[in-house]
């Protein structure tokens, strides 16, 4: 029925950077906040279909849509074994595939391509501890909490937190008080069928 | 009520939830359009109905079809009723929708403020997180205004949660609204040392953001971020910090000594940790600084490149985070941070960057293209351009084979031609480049043709050649012409063969390519230039032909012409036609003189006379208006201006008429200044004569308007293109590597003959390592025409350089550095060196304290003259008069004296002296011989007019040979035929432990020996000067280390020797 690749599971293989590079360079379990400064965010599949777009710059929409096209056929046509950065105008794009899904940042020339690809592993690694074992699906069905866990994650561009689980935990507790809001409602249907 | 309420929930339950919706558009593959409008409408009735979770549903469903690129602007409004919902549920997703949709134009938005404000004051901290979040995506001036004090407010709550967002959204604050910073910052600052790590970082964000914006206001708080960054164990952090150093430390340059230690601590601490050591590169690359220690740089660069080279083999590439060519993308950007700085340490690893040219990625290709541009040198130039070219016939695709045709072409190009020994290699180089198809750089390739065949005078004989068969050959290049501009060679082609017709072997054969009737479908400008240069080889035919008594050859040739050239008569270009027309009647002309067998030749080749010499752009703000010339005056009286004020008020019909008459010099005000340059400096590119300051700015030929409209004939290729008999430019690459060889086995015979003079105890040791980059001499010279080199233009050569040494002179006189101070005797003497460039300290035993300051300078007129000028300053507090300067004259130099004085009578000086003025004086000498260095011993007498004593002063004047050397220029060409000569003694030294920059030491040389640098590559520099008598002195100066070896050529060994000794002591001193 559904023509994607839906159920294929997000390979994290972020374990054996750390071994291939001897160390590492974020101390885990400490808070740490991000330090850099994105232009924009999108994820878009293999089809070139947007499933998310977080821009932290004002622009027209018409803009908007003409740089989406734009970087959306130029990523696709490069070759899985391509490198991760490119220069595209005055931006450099950082982009990083997983599963069927890519995952797309534009920084300015002074920003680092290194803190961008941590920046996407670690949304990825949210969004699988979220949903546990995020596929493409869980992203289009349950887009707005994709962007829920964004914004906990990222405030207009610039990382504000890096620990998944104080961002699990923010996440978690505004979704308890979402629950708590709606259970009246069902009652409420509860009666309104009975 | 509860009726309402349940007849809602039943309406709701039919409705399509955000599901349903994704479901559905997933499902109408075909019609998506259509079911996404039918869908508009089910939510634009949603969104009437009073019901809040209806309502938010709809918008919901709105957020998602925005993203998929549907306007719903419409919907702002409900957007805002869904926010200011009570319950999080709704306010969520209304915050979600706004963050998405708004923007600041959207009108909309002022209706949030009080809603805002509300949302941050309330209790619950997830409302105030979402409230924030929104806002910073769609922050307005107004909100940022309104709202800056609860924000403000807020970077105290007591939940680090709030805290740190409310920090981090302040900057999304202070761009909108300014004003807010000064009243915010103290807080900002506060939050620097927050408890709460977050918050703090957040804190290190805001302010980094702002000081890269604008670092100097942020400078005080350097020590305070030196503190943090001594003591956060937070890499992030940190790199931030570093960032912000990278800013300030321009503006604070002990800033970076200051740094050095705890960034290298860093590195060493976290060696592994890649993004850190990129952030301090990039930090390196701002601060420019030279005490940037080799450790890092070795360190990181390491790091890089074992990365890059090893490509990580233990690792199947499956499971690699980073992809190798990641990592070869980041090592190359690093090198190019290091190449800036330490180009030897990139230079070793060409083959490594050569190999990234192979890269099937685009981005690595092009970062390798920029390296090497950095990294050649006349040794490896070759090798890196043959590669280049075997990449441009592999390339796909042209904007990346144009990339590595300009890159090419700029890599052999810069600085002058410096890195290219062998020219015909670079023409054959160009001339396999015009076999690219469909490039657009045809016009770079064809200004490059020109520049190398003006400027260098001995490749013109090849280029020559190379550009007739390219003219015979033209049916190649234009074949397709309308999708290429190859044909702009032709341009070049034509104008050399023409310009430089003296070197055809074959004229006729090339004058009858150029009149080909192909040529009347190239561009106009191109025609053009045939036309015009068939006539300057018809002049040249005709030239060859008039000394042979068969005067049937010359007339075949103007009957061809005459023949031919009606074809261009009736081309559709102006200039075209206008030329052709005009040489035309010349050629019908020239055939009636010759049928009357009347020798035409040397008239005809009149017209072309004149030999092309290379002229800079200012050159003409460098020749001196000859003395007695007033530019601004008048060569004929102009009409006088009473009489046309006069005339206007009777003539009032004839108002216009004196004003035209009258030329109008008074009225040319800054516009119709500044319209002129324009238009000369159009006329300027327009003029292939004119060379301009760089060869980018050469882009002369404009891309022809209307060659769409030629009509051409197709011409499908099937072979490739390859002019026919034209070299490869292959096998200059080897037939360098053969003269290179030469040259290293003439090395090593001079060598070791040195090495046996070393044993009969002469002669200097040499160094006998691995060729080096000095030792390529090139096979050509470029005229270098650089801004200050206009002489060779100058007519006015002579008077210029007169005018330049009376500069020096003064200059020198402005610089007495050498005083030397010493107290001998009774009195106090100053020993004085006025003159800069004599070195052993010229005496003045100077009783009363007068200060003398001598100058001595050879007369370029008279090679037996020299004049020493003498500055005479008083230090003592009494008037001092009747000054009489005598000198012992010796055999070789004598003091020139007035007719009928003796020859041991002293000269008067012209002035008096009061207390602490000084004055000049100038004293002519003959020398006879100006080999040997002499003191000639003097004494100057005087009168103190207080005590109205005789006093004396006694002195030396030391005339060294250097004072008989005169600052000369030479240019390159005219360097190498004098070495080539072989007139010229050698002799060499060696000097130790100098411990100065290569070009403090040239400088050094130039000031006090008086040469002139000829040539400088690296620590290799040729130099020049001439002695008042015409020896020719030639330096060549080599640095490694503090050792600095002097070879020198001169046609008077014993000159030379002295010369050499005094540099060798004006190095001994410092």
């Amino acid at each position: 029925m559904f023509a994607l690749v839906a159920n294929q599971k997000v390979v994290i293989d972020w374990p054996c950077f750390w071994v291939v590079l001897g160390g590492s360079f974020l101390p885990r379990g400490v808070y740490t906040v991000l330090l850099f400064k994105m232009q924009f965010m999108l994820l878009f599949s293999r089809q070139g279909k947007l499933r998310l777009q977080k821009w932290y710059v004002p622009l027209s929409d018409k803009e908007k849509k003409k740089i989406t096209r734009e970087l959306v056929q130029t990523v696709l046509a490069r070759k899985p074994k391509m490198c991760s950065f490119l220069e595209w105008r005055d931006l450099k794009i950082v982009y990083k595939r997983y599963a069927s899904l890519y995952f797309c940042c534009a920084i300015e020339d002074q920003d680092n391509e290194l803190i961008t690809l941590e920046i996407i592993h670690r949304y990825v690694e949210l969004l699988d501890k979220y949903f546990g074992s995020v596929c493409e699906l869980d992203i289009i069905f349950n887009f707005e909490k994709a962007y829920f866990i964004l914004d906990e994650f990222l405030l207009g561009g610039e990382a504000q937190e890096t620990s998944k689980k104080n961002v699990l935990k923010a996440i978690e507790q505004a979704d308890l008080l979402q629950e708590e809001a709606e259970t009246p409602r069902s009652v409420l249907e509860e009666i309104g069928l009975t | 009520m509860a009726l309402k309420i349940v007849k809602g929930s039943i309406d709701r339950m039919f409705d399509k939830n955000l599901q349903d919706l994704v479901r559905g558009i997933r499902n109408h593959k075909e019609d998506e359009a259509k079911y996404i409008s039918t869908c508009i409408d089910e939510i634009k009735q949603e969104l009437k109905q009073d019901n809040i979770a209806v309502k938010a549903n709809a918008v919901c469903k709105l957020t998602y079809l925005q993203m998929l690129g549907y306007d719903v602007s419409w919907a702002a409004f409900n957007i805002v009723e869904v926010m200011s919902s009570s319950k999080f549920t709704y306010k969520r997703i209304g915050y979600l929708a706004a963050s998405q949709c708004f923007h600041e134009n959207t009108d909309v938005i002022m209706l949030t403020t009080n809603q805002i404000r509300k949302d941050l004051s309330s209790p619950n901290q997830y409302d105030t997180g979402v409230a924030l979040t929104g806002l910073s995506c769609f922050v307005t001036p107004d909100l940022a205004r309104d709202l800056a004090n609860d924000i403000m407010t807020l970077m105290s709550h007591t939940k680090p949660y709030i805290r740190k967002k409310a920090v981090l959204i302040m900057y999304k604050v202070f761009l909108k609204y300014p004003e807010s910073l000064r009243p915010a910052f103290p807080r900002l600052k506060e939050k620097l040392e927050d408890p709460d790590p977050g918050v703090q970082s957040a804190a290190v964000n805001v302010i980094c953001e702002l000081a890269r914006r604008n670092p100097k206001n942020y400078l005080s708080l350097a020590p305070l971020f030196f503190k943090l960054m001594t003591s956060s164990t937070n890499n992030w952090v940190l790199i931030k910090i570093i960032k912000l150093f990278g800013a300030l430390t321009p503006l604070e340059p002990r800033l970076g000594k200051k740094l050095i230690e705890p960034l290298t601590n860093l590195i060493h601490r976290s060696f592994s940790s890649r993004v850190l050591i990129f952030i301090c590169f990039g930090f390196f690359k701002l601060a420019h600084k030279k005490s940037f220690s080799d450790v890092i740089v070795s360190l990181c660069y390491i790091t890089v490149l074992i990365s890059l080279s090893s490509g990580m083999p233990n690792h199947s590439a499956s499971s690699v985070f980073l992809r190798i060519s990641v990592v070869k993308y980041l090592g190359l950007l690093a090198m190019s941070k290091i190449l800036k700085t330490h180009p030897k340490s990139v230079q070793s690893h060409k083959d490594l960057i050569l190999q990234c040219l192979d890269d099937k990625d685009e981005s690595i290709r092009l970062r390798a293209l920029d390296l090497l541009y950095g990294m050649v040198s006349k040794k490896n130039l070759m090798e890196i351009v043959k590669k280049l070219m075997i990449h441009v016939d592999k390339a796909e695709g042209t904007t990346y084979r144009d990339e590595l045709l300009t890159k090419i072409i700029d890599i052999c190009s810069q600085s002058n031609y410096q890195y290219i020994t062998n020219f015909e290699w670079y023409i054959s180089i160009l001339v396999e480049l015009t076999r690219l198809e469909g490039t657009r750089h045809g016009h770079l390739i064809a200004s490059q043709m020109l520049d190398v065949a003006i400027r260098v005078k001995a490749i013109r004989v090849f280029a020559v050649a190379q550009m007739a068969t390219l003219l015979d050959n033209a049916h190649l290049l234009t074949g397709n012409m309308q999708r290429n501009g190859i044909c702009e060679v032709l341009y070049a082609a034509a104008w050399i063969c023409g310009e430089f017709s003296e070197h055809l072997e074959n004229p006729v054969q090339t004058l009858e390519a150029m009149l080909r009737p192909k040529v009347a479908t190239l561009p106009g400008h191109i025609q053009a230039v045939y036309v015009q240069n068939a006539a300057k080889l018809f002049a040249t035919i005709l030239k060859n032909q008039e000394g042979n008594t068969d005067s049937t050859a010359a007339q075949e040739t103007s009957q061809m012409m005459i023949d031919r050239l009606p074809l261009f008569v009736q081309s559709a270009n102006l200039e075209v036609q206008e030329r052709a027309s005009c040489i035309l009647q010349l050629v019908k002309y020239i055939q009636k003189l010759q049928q009357k067998d009347v020798e035409v030749a040397e008239e005809v080749s009149a017209l072309f006379a004149g030999e092309l010499n290379p002229v800079a752009p200012k050159a003409q703000k460098k020749v001196p208006v000859p003395e007695g010339l007033d530019l601004d005056a008048w060569i004929n009286e102009p009409p006088s201006e009473s009489e046309s004020e006069d005339e206007q008020p009777k003539a009032i019909f004839t108002k216009e008429e004196p004003k035209h008459s009258r030329p109008r010099h008074t009225e040319v005000d800054e516009k119709e200044l500044a319209r002129r340059r324009e238009a000369r400096k159009q006329e300027q590119a327009n003029n292939p004569f004119y060379i301009k300051a760089s060869p980018s700015s050469q882009k002369v030929y404009q891309e022809a308007p209307g060659v769409e409209h030629i009509p051409v004939v197709q011409i499908d290729l099937s072979v490739p293109l390859k002019v026919p008999g034209l070299p490869m430019s292959d096998q200059y690459v080897k037939l360098e590597e053969e003269r290179r060889q030469k040259e290293r086995a003439e090395k090593k015979k001079k060598e070791k003959k040195k090495r046996k003079e070393k044993r009969s105890g002469r002669g200097k040791k040499h160094d006998s390592g691995p060729e080096s980059e000095e030792d390529i001499t090139p096979a050509h010279v470029v005229d270098i025409v650089t801004e200050e080199m206009p002489e060779k233009s100058s007519k006015h050569k002579k008077k210029k350089q007169k005018k330049e040494k009376e500069e020096k002179e003064k200059k020198k006189k402005k610089k007495h550095h050498h005083h030397h101070h010493h107290s001998d005797g009774g009195g106090e003497e100053s020993v004085q060196n006025g003159t800069v460039e004599e070195e052993e300290p010229l005496t003045f035993l100077v009783f009363p304290l007068p200060r003398k300051v001598c100058d001595i300078q050879g007369n370029l007129q008279d090679g037996s003259q020299v004049v020493v000028s003498v500055i005479f300053e008083n230090k003592s507090d009494s008037f001092l008069k009747s000054m009489e300067f005598n000198v012992l004259d010796s055999l070789n130099s004598k003091l020139q004296r007035p007719e009928g004085s003796g020859p041991h009578d002293g000269l008067t000086v012209p002035f008096q002296l009061p207390p602490g003025v000084s004055n000049e004086a100038r004293f002519v000498f003959t020398v006879q011989s100006i080999v040997m260095p002499q003191k000639l011993k003097g004494t100057l007498t005087f009168i103190v007019k207080d005590s109205s004593t005789h006093e004396k002063l006694d002195f030396k004047l030391h005339f060294t040979c250097t004072s008989y050397l005169i600052t000369t220029p030479c240019y390159s060409d005219a360097f190498a035929k004098l070495l080539e000569s072989g007139d010229l003694k050698s002799s060499s030294v060696r000097l130790e432990g100098v411990n100065m920059p290569f070009h403090h030491l040239l400088a050094r040389i130039c000031f006090h020996h008086h040469f002139s640098v000829v040539e400088r590559i690296d620590s290799c520099a040729s130099m020049y000067s001439r002695s008042i008598q015409g020896h020719h002195v030639c330096l060549l100066v080599k640095t490694s280390g503090q050792t600095v070896s002097i070879d020198a050529k001169c046609d008077e060994p014993t000159l030379l020797g002295n010369v050499l000794d005094e540099i060798k002591q004006t190095f001994s001193q410092c």
